[in-house]
């Protein structure tokens, strides 16, 4: 039951993915792109811990706290980027 | 007693699969700026969060021991999301609102982004505001 379940986890995260990365190609406001690559972010989060979930093995987690951490990174840094033209004065 | 945290994991799995899609799916549905900003911030936290719940209570009952990494990628992720967000809502306002347009702020003070005193339009050349 939990594989099926798993199999849908991964079509919809991976879906979201997908209409994430339209959202990045399509939108007009450069603060869209910044929010839909921050979801993309998290989206890649879900995903990794599902593979880890899948495969039985909690080598991911490591994977998905990187992700996690540099995504918030380049978040503040694009935002810090948009209001004042520079990232660290 | 297996078979009842099968159900809560498949459970917890699908409910997820739905916030996350229902989050991105938001991303581009919403007309307003502002309003997008909800969509990704509530519903995908919400959605890795019920992740990250089932792979505890997984590793919980079928890997023989319990792991508390989960606990710190959500504790991180509950602790960033709020702050990215913010961030985010702050960068638009100041490229794509007028100052003249925000709600005024409380008497003898003035919004953070924009520029104190003077009656001068702080973003005057920002290049793609919306109307």
């Amino acid at each position: 039951m939990i594989a099926y379940a798993l199999y849908f986890a991964f079509g919809c995260f991976g879906f979201a993915l997908l209409l994430n990365l339209w959202q990045v190609a399509r939108a007009e406001l450069i603060a869209d792109r910044v929010l839909a690559l921050d979801t993309i972010v998290i989206n890649v989060i879900a995903l990794l811990i599902l593979y880890g979930v899948a495969r039985g093995t909690a080598v991911y987690f490591e994977a998905s706290m990187l992700f996690a951490m540099v995504g918030f990174v380049s978040t503040v840094a694009f935002c810090k980027f948009m209001l004042r033209g520079d990232v660290i004065e | 007693m297996e078979t009842a945290a099968e159900i809560v994991i498949a459970l917890l799995l699908v409910v997820s699969g739905v916030f996350g899609l229902v989050g991105s799916y938001g991303l581009i549905k919403l007309s307003d700026p502002m309003m997008r900003l909800h969509a990704p911030t509530k519903a995908t936290t919400l959605g890795v969060g019920g992740v990250l719940i089932a792979s505890m209570l997984y590793f919980l009952v079928f890997g023989g021991a319990p792991s508390f990494h989960e606990l710190m990628i959500t504790l991180f992720l509950f602790l960033t999301a709020p702050v990215s967000a913010h961030f985010v809502a702050k960068a638009f306002l100041h490229r794509n609102i007028r100052r003249e347009e925000v709600v005024p702020a409380r008497h003898g003070s003035v919004w953070a982004g924009y520029s104190p005193a003077e009656d001068a339009p702080a973003t005057g050349e920002a290049d793609d505001r919306v109307e």
